[in-house]
């Protein structure tokens, strides 16, 4: 593979995401709420209520039992907090952490729709086809101008979190709390994977779909199994500890490999340029 | 000379329909061969498959002596493909956009900046060279898509419909660059179009395609003569016909029709040799000759006689 080929496909395919304002807005706006607004929304709130009528969240009986029923290494974690501080530990130390997922899936999705289908959409495909770049270099190209930012923008959220958790929290925990174990292998272990799978789902899309704005609405399937795991933290079905992130990890990247043998396959010149049309 | 382009019995079929059937021609190399025909006859089809981004379902084909199948990625290094569309980056500038293809074509780093400066120079982009090329013209697009398709100075050349949907200015600016870089250097160029005065000008050689068969290959020219019977020659006269002319010309061996219209007169001849015989023949019986001059079919008389013979 020629290295300066696939550079320049991913730093073409970058500069175009950057004129797609439909591309990027999402990608600054997420990453804003989730590490921004939502934790002070989370920090400030329990204080606000507990002040009020709303006091005794932990009195709540479906509470209790979540409570009682927490593995013992998250149990431990919490021990000795008072109210506000369990409540900020339990949201934004652990039922968030899967949610920040999205930051990786949605931005390597979008960029992925906008380089794949973007490019038939534009009709600028052609030409590219008719380079001596190989399919692989073009795949390899286009995937490194998606995961590279996915990842590098979820770091930089993950850092912003943390600085927002320890500043902002730290008035009501007292202390530096922030990361978690755990937070370290789902931010270098699972994100980069996470950004893989966001770019695959967006070339299994695009390969069915004709313009940006259907595959930018398909790819937001890719965020149900975030979902499900978000879901299954408050259910209490399954916790993110080191080695469940660890595992998580694996599967995904698991996953990765074999939609990168489908892809790998199915990308060929003639598909890229949709042969089913000829004149 | 040696063949640029050589293809035999190929094939390429979608579902039901033959886009390119049992096709078999030769390009030599250093020629400018234009592939005429209407749309979906199978000329955007067939430039697809001389550069490895089809597959042909039968026959083969060679294109500067690499099969574009097993070699496509050399052989592409080697072509430059320009298409309808311009298919250039809207969202990059237009020296972006040259150094982007520049690179991918494998042009070196440290030659980029200068060809890259060169072409939208002699392209007349050089004032716009930093704009992007969303902004552009239509024509102007096109143009920037034709020194991209230079950038890496290739040995042939593909221009598909590369003057369609262009307004008159635009097209005649495009058509004279293509001319201009045409044939430079031994450089081959494979034209498809449907405007057959852009072939016209431009094509040393022509085929003319119908739904996926060639129909004909050769000179314009050539084609003519083999197309109808015997050449019309039509002369000039300072003055009315002398009586006698008529049968005096008929009298030439090789001569096959003459039609006499008060100072014009026209004759059918076998072939050109007959011509000086005819001019004798006239002059012998009195006729005042102001001009004679062979009558040339034109492309449009040829292209239209084998699309209406091949769809009877």
């Amino acid at each position: 593979m020629n290295w300066r080929t696939i550079r320049a496909i991913a730093l073409k395919d970058w500069r175009e995401v950057r004129g797609n304002k439909m591309a990027w807005a999402p990608t600054l706006i997420v990453p804003l709420i989730f590490c921004v607004v939502l934790p002070l929304l989370i920090i400030v709130l329990p204080g606000a209520l507990s002040s009020g009528e709303g006091g005794d969240m932990m009195k709540d009986a479906d509470l209790e039992l979540f409570l009682a029923n927490l593995p013992p290494a998250i149990a431990a974690s919490i021990a000795g907090l008072n109210e506000s501080q369990t409540m900020i530990v339990l949201l934004l130390g652990y039922l968030f952490s899967p949610l920040f997922l999205i930051l990786p899936i949605m931005t390597s999705s979008v960029i992925g729709s906008d380089s794949f289908v973007g490019e038939k959409e534009r009709k600028t495909m052609e030409a590219l086809l008719y380079t001596p770049a190989t399919e692989r270099e073009l795949f390899t190209g286009k995937m490194l101008a998606a995961v590279i930012p996915a990842v590098l923008l979820t770091w930089l959220g993950f850092a912003v979190y943390t600085l927002v958790l320890n500043s902002a929290g730290g008035v009501v925990m007292g202390r530096v709390w922030f990361p978690l174990p755990h937070w370290w292998v789902m931010v270098l272990w699972v994100t980069p994977a996470v950004a893989v799978l966001g770019m695959m789902g967006a070339v299994v899309i695009s390969a069915r779909v004709k313009s940006f704005m259907e595959a930018y609405q398909n790819t937001g399937l890719l965020v149900l199994p975030i979902i499900m795991l978000v879901i299954s933290q408050v259910a209490g079905l399954l916790y993110l500890s080191v080695p469940v992130a660890f595992g998580i990890g694996l599967v995904v990247w698991l996953v990765d490999g074999i939609l990168l043998l489908f892809a790998l396959r199915i990308i060929t010149r003639a598909a890229l340029m949709g042969a089913d049309k000829g004149t | 000379m040696s063949a640029a382009i050589e293809t035999e019995g190929l094939v390429r079929r979608f579902g039901a329909r033959t886009a390119v059937n049992e096709l078999s021609f030769r390009a030599e190399a250093g020629e400018v061969f234009g592939l005429l025909g209407p749309n979906g006859a199978g000329k955007t089809t067939l430039v697809r498959l001389l550069n490895g981004v089809l597959k042909a379902d039968a026959g083969r084909a060679h294109v500067l002596g690499c099969d574009p199948l097993i070699q496509g990625d050399a052989l592409r290094r080697r072509s430059g493909v320009l298409t309808e569309t311009p298919s250039i980056y809207e969202r990059l500038t237009a020296r972006q956009n040259l150094h982007f293809f520049g690179t991918l074509y494998g042009v070196p780093e440290a030659d980029l900046p200068r060809r890259a400066a060169d072409l939208l120079e002699q392209f007349g982009l050089h004032e716009r060279a930093d704009d992007r090329a969303g902004g552009f013209s239509k024509g102007m697009k096109q143009r920037l898509a034709l020194a991209r398709t230079l950038i890496h100075q290739p040995d042939i050349l593909f221009f598909d419909e590369p003057t369609a949907g262009l307004d008159p200015e635009a097209a005649q600016q495009v058509t004279d660059l293509i001319a201009q870089y045409s044939g430079a250097n031994g450089r081959t160029v494979f034209l498809c179009t449907h405007n057959l005065d852009e072939a016209g000008r431009l094509c040393d050689r022509v085929g003319i395609l119908n739904h996926g068969r060639l129909l004909a290959v050769g000179k314009p020219d050539d084609l003519g003569r083999n197309l109808w019977d015997g050449q019309w020659v039509d002369i000039g006269l300072t003055a009315p016909p002398p009586a006698g002319l008529d049968a005096a010309l008929r009298g030439v061996s090789g001569a096959t029709k003459v039609q006499i219209e008060g100072a014009a007169l026209a004759v059918q001849v076998r072939d050109e040799r007959v011509i000086p015989a005819v001019v004798s023949a006239a002059a012998a019986a009195g006729a005042q000759i102001l001009r004679v001059a062979p009558r040339a079919h034109s492309l449009h008389d040829i292209y239209f006689k084998l699309q209406a013979e091949a769809e009877a």
